[in-house]
């Protein structure tokens, strides 16, 4: 040999026959006995966890929307309840303007009737009051007529009040 | 790295010069780095080895036999005869001496003269056992959490899956942040197969019962190791790939400027295609054979200084660099595989941007 190479780094090629031989048998036995099984229960694991996590993390979601869901009909009917009071608050409050506002109506109404009627009868009163009161003073005004006319005097002292009262005018 | 090693055995070799003085020499230097290589006997304490077997290719067709047969010899005086042939063994190789031989000779520089290394050595040496050990022990562990999910149910990793899981886990991520999403599954197999064989390999090198086998840290396996994944990068290299090479400016310039530029782009773009791999094979190798002889120049110390009480230092901090060098397995094992599923990423990717 021209190089004398160092023992240590000098390869044997004993060593690298029982080696390759080695090593491929232990590659194939352990692909198939250890390796094969061993990677494919730990990816499997692996697969399901995921899918575990998945799952989780959809029903979580889920279970928000469903809740956020609630949340909306519990509000909406909420909404819907004040509404109705609301609404039920008005109308009554209608129905009691309604009320009064007919109420008065009628009211004024009969009011008015009664006035009217109280008016017919007051100027059927005067009326008759008058007649009345016309009748009256015909009887007085024949009473007094009779006494003044009752003495030539007196007739003649009438006759001359008349007749100042004229000339004055 | 020869500077890096040069520094190492002359840090080593001054420490050694300074302790010896007497006729018997301790070589810290040259038994840290027999330490790091590879070896036909697994040494776990003086008197005690595990004999391994010898597979020789010769001439003569197949001659097998076990270490022991060399008596712990390493400096090729023992002689053992098969086929009539004879082997010695010398710094943990085999040679073959030549014929009417009767025992080794060596010339001025320690080179042996009358014997030739057998190259077609296919012994179950040290870290050939150790390879035989990392693929059991993964094996083991990982059929064994796979049938864990078959038992149960899958919602959550049982037993020893509890353990392996996050190691399976992180490494599929590594191929997914740096493989495009819908390719990158094809070569999990491969890159889980690739970080648990350095990941064990490292942490069996750190076991010192056992005469921590550099097996990760052994060139020959690093070189395989990249070797293997750059033939899977070409293999599935497409077209983008490709024209990124030979045209790395893209539309950026017109064709008359680029011309200059590629005549210094092209040549480093075709290197890096072969320099990539390159790195990772050394990266993993210097690293964890670094490591090794660290732990045995800290504890040679000792030896070097031939006191007991040098272990005051040395002993802490071997137990500092073991820990880091947990550290170390750990991240060089990522690192490959990392780096391995950035090559392949780099080599699939789609012409969409």
């Amino acid at each position: 040999m021209l190089l004398e190479l160092h023992p240590l780094i000098t390869p044997a090629w004993g060593q690298i026959f029982w080696g390759g031989i080695v090593f491929i048998i232990l590659l194939f036995l352990l692909k198939k006995f250890a390796w094969g099984p061993m990677l494919s229960a730990v990816n499997e694991r692996e697969k399901a966890i995921e899918e575990s996590v998945n799952l989780a993390q959809k029903t979580q979601a889920e279970m928000k929307q469903l809740q956020a869901q609630n949340e909306n009909l519990l509000k909406e009917a909420r909404a819907e309840r004040d509404k109705m009071i609301r609404e039920a608050s008005e109308t009554s409050k209608q129905v009691i303007a309604d009320a009064k506002q007919a109420a008065k109506g009628e009211a004024d109404k009969i009011i008015k009737d009664a006035q009217v009627v109280i008016n017919s009868e007051k100027q059927a009163a005067v009326a008759e009051l008058k007649t009345q009161m016309a009748a009256f003073s015909l009887e007085i005004a024949e009473k007094v007529i009779k006494g003044e006319l009752s003495s030539d005097d007196k007739q003649k002292a009438l006759a001359e009040k008349l007749a100042d009262s004229i000339s004055v005018n | 790295m020869k500077k890096f090693f040069g520094l190492i055995l002359a840090t080593v070799f001054s420490l050694s010069a300074l302790a010896s003085g007497g006729d018997k020499e301790f070589n810290a230097a040259e038994h840290a780095i027999h330490h790091a290589l590879d070896a036909h006997e697994i040494h776990i304490a003086d008197a005690i080895t595990i004999p391994l077997p010898v597979i020789l290719w010769t001439e003569n067709g197949l001659v097998m036999f076990m270490s022991s047969e060399f008596h712990h010899d390493d400096s090729g005086h023992h002689i053992v005869e098969k086929d009539g042939m004879s082997f010695v063994k010398l710094h943990e190789k085999i040679y073959q001496l030549e014929a009417g031989a009767h025992g080794i000779e060596f010339d001025a520089e320690g080179h042996p003269t009358n014997a030739k290394k057998i190259t077609t050595d296919f012994s179950i040496t040290k870290n050939v056992f150790a390879m035989f050990l990392v693929a059991f022990f993964l094996l083991f562990v990982f059929i064994k959490s796979a049938k864990n999910y078959k038992k149960h149910d899958t919602l959550s990793p049982k037993g020893i899956a509890k353990w392996t899981e996050p190691g399976v886990v992180f490494v599929q991520d590594i191929a997914k942040e740096n493989i495009e999403a819908d390719k990158f599954r094809k070569f999990v197999p491969y890159l889980l197969t690739l970080f648990f064989f350095i990941f064990f390999g490292n942490l069996l090198g750190l076991i010192p019962f056992i005469s921590n086998p550099n097996m990760t840290g052994s060139i020959s396996i690093t070189i395989l190791l990249a070797a293997i994944t750059f033939f899977i990068q070409m293999k599935n290299s497409r077209k983008t790939y490709w024209l990124h090479i030979v045209d790395p400016l893209g539309n950026s310039m017109p064709l008359i400027a680029k011309i200059p530029l590629y005549v210094i782009l092209l040549p480093i773009e075709i290197a890096g295609i072969f320099i990539k791999p390159i790195a990772l094979l050394i990266r993993l190798f210097a690293n964890i054979t670094a490591g090794h002889i660290i732990v045995v120049s800290l504890i040679a110390i000792i030896f070097v200084q031939t006191s007991g009480w040098w272990g005051f230092l040395s002993v802490p901090m071997t137990l500092f660099i073991s820990v880091l060098e947990l550290l170390v397995a750990f991240l060089q094992a990522y690192i490959f595989t990392m780096l391995a599923a950035m090559y392949i990423g780099s080599a699939v990717e789609s012409a969409h941007h």
